[in-house]
């Protein structure tokens, strides 16, 4: 008994339990987490003075007007959709090829899952840096495969000086680091469909393809969604690899929606600007996330 | 027919292995820069083997500027992190899993909410907040965000592992005296072993990594973690990439061997967030 002295009934002691249990994590929460949100959202109506003392000025909705009318956040707004859905399928499609393929071997399934997911566990920082690396210019590795070895270019690619492909090493190392986690999902997933389905559907003589279609697919919907959802939120949170591949440039054509927030708020010190773009991202995500959920997912599969 | 089965196979191991390379290729021209002892000279056509391999660069990040400093700042915020993450997660999880109480509802809901909005919408009061509270620069302040920062997901997964945990052994520990904190301690931690391996796995190896927190609180170059450090690195020797290669291999060296020491735990823990969705 957590109260000797004091006979509580079950009930009561249950609910003390329970806080005991839940405040110190509570607490954490919503000092550093919860408070913080909220506070953003405040902010993001006012001109946040710089000098901690001096009023801050209530301006309402004027942030959010200045973002629909700053062709930066435009720019970053594209490129924040365009790393999302040209990621996303990226990574879907190639690791659900993979996990297809392993989940047929008989050997060596955990040893290519491991191998897969080797480029998920590596910090972004250090893969970011690598691929600046790959596609540095002229003498890069990544000039040098598509000028000496595939002979599809006719001169080296100056990669990060033009707006056009500055973006291109980004998409790619988005698409290279994910699929190891799509591909782990999916394999686990490929492994619950019982074998009988396809030999059932072989007597019938169906193809490959229509047992792909017809059982595979069906059955790993709820893990489709739930990776897409993921992915979708996971690209919207794109950040650490444009600040350090191209720091958002030249001239500000690559940067992202995080991106553009964190140089508003923390080179130009415009806080109540920064918060604004921050809870733009935020009510994107929720939104598209609520949707995909609802209206992807059969009725049965929400609970 | 033998021969063609035995022929698909063969080519189903080649797409495989294929896309492994893929993969794994970078990090071995990683190793084999870091291996170049003079990689600024940028050698044409790049070369996958190093004329002279050398560990010199190693041995250069390795005592270079204060580099031991923050490989141990890094263990030491990821470590402490993990231990407190891991506790008041399975706390609460506990609570949400097994409790009854007012309010338990309202706040499960606002923690799958927060679980969708990202971990930068907030940087921005944090980072006032941090320096309000005489956080920053201060390595416990960056703790003390991560562990607030990871609770509502790690919160969510184990309180989906204690829900699947039988409850009759509970009752008998009531009936016995026992209290909740009892079941907690000696029901609930030792059956959820294998859960609570994965939360501290995926925990520490996000705290390792995390890149921008750190790059916004700590500005005092002992304080800094790996990763800000690395990026400082980059920043500072932009054109020696056999020092930055061989910087980054030191901290992402532990992390793989972490990694496939107790890759079951991993592929647990990631299936169990898909499959319950």
């Amino acid at each position: 008994m957590i109260f000797p002295s004091v006979r509580l009934s079950r009930r009561s002691q249950q609910v003390i339990s329970a806080w005991v249990f839940i405040l110190p994590g509570l607490l954490l929460y919503v000092i550093f987490l919860i408070y913080p949100i909220i506070k953003a959202l405040q902010m993001s109506f006012y001109e946040w003075s710089v000098m901690p003392g001096d009023p801050n000025e209530f301006i309402g909705l004027v942030n959010y007007s200045r973002a629909l009318r700053d062709p930066i956040v435009a720019v970053s707004m594209r490129n924040t959709v365009l790393y999302t859905i040209i990621t996303v399928p990226g990574q879907m499609i190639l690791a659900f090829f993979f996990a297809f393929l392993v989940d047929k071997v008989a050997r060596g399934k955990i040893f290519f899952r491991t191998l897969y997911y080797i480029p998920v566990i590596t910090s972004w920082v250090v893969v970011s840096i690598l691929f600046r690396y790959f596609f540095q210019s002229p003498k890069g590795l990544i000039n040098h495969i598509l000028l000496d070895i595939l002979h599809v270019i006719q001169q080296p690619i100056a990669w990060f000086r033009e707006p056009a492909t500055a973006f291109i090493p980004i998409l790619v190392l988005g698409i290279w680091k994910g699929i190891g986690w799509s591909m782990v999902i999916f394999l686990a997933a490929l492994q619950t469909i019982p074998k009988e389905f396809y030999d059932a559907a072989a007597i019938d003589g169906a193809t490959a393809w229509r047992k792909l279609i017809s059982i595979t697919l069906p059955l790993i919907r709820p893990t489709l969604v739930f990776t897409l959802v993921m992915l979708m939120i996971g690209g919207f949170n794109v950040f650490i690899s444009v600040v350090l591949i191209t720091n958002g440039g030249p001239a500000q054509s690559t940067e992202v929606i995080l991106s553009y927030m964190y140089h508003q708020a923390f080179d130009y010190i415009d806080f109540g600007y920064g918060a604004a773009l921050a809870f733009i991202v935020a009510i994107i995500i929720v939104t598209v996330s609520y949707l995909q959920i609802r209206f992807l997912r059969r009725p049965e599969e929400i609970s | 027919m033998r021969i063609r089965k035995s022929l698909q196979t063969g080519i189903l191991y080649i797409v495989i292995i294929g896309g492994a390379i893929n993969l794994i290729l970078p990090f071995v021209w990683m190793i084999s820069t870091s291996l170049k002892e003079y990689s600024f000279i940028l050698d044409y056509p790049p070369r996958l083997i190093p004329e002279e391999p050398s560990l010199n660069n190693f041995i250069k990040a390795w005592l270079s500027s204060n580099f031991q400093q923050y490989f141990k700042n890094s263990l030491f915020v990821a470590s402490i992190s993990v231990i407190l993450v891991v506790l008041f997660s399975a706390m609460m999880a506990y609570a949400f899993a097994r409790l009854e109480f007012p309010g338990k509802d309202a706040i499960f809901y606002s923690i799958l909410l927060v679980l969708m909005i990202p971990n930068m919408v907030g940087i921005i009061p944090q980072f006032l907040l941090a320096k309000e509270l005489g956080l920053r620069n201060s390595l416990w302040g960056l703790i003390l965000f991560y562990v607030s920062g990871s609770i509502p997901f790690n919160t969510f997964l184990l309180r989906g592992f204690f829900e699947t945990l039988p409850s009759e052994l509970e009752d008998a520990i009531l009936i016995d005296g026992g209290n909740y904190f009892t079941i907690f301690i000696k029901m609930i931690l030792p059956l959820s072993k294998p859960a609570l391996a994965t939360v501290s796995i995926f925990s520490f190896l996000g705290f390792w990594d995390e890149y921008i927190l750190a790059l916004t609180f700590i500005d005092d170059p002992g304080r800094r973690t790996l990763p800000v450090a690395i990026a400082t690195f980059y920043g500072q020797h932009a054109t020696d990439w056999g020092l930055v290669f061989a910087a980054s291999l030191i901290a992402v060296v532990p992390v793989m061997i972490v990694f496939i020491s107790m890759q079951r735990y991993f592929v647990g823990g990631l299936t169990s967030g898909a499959f319950k969705g």
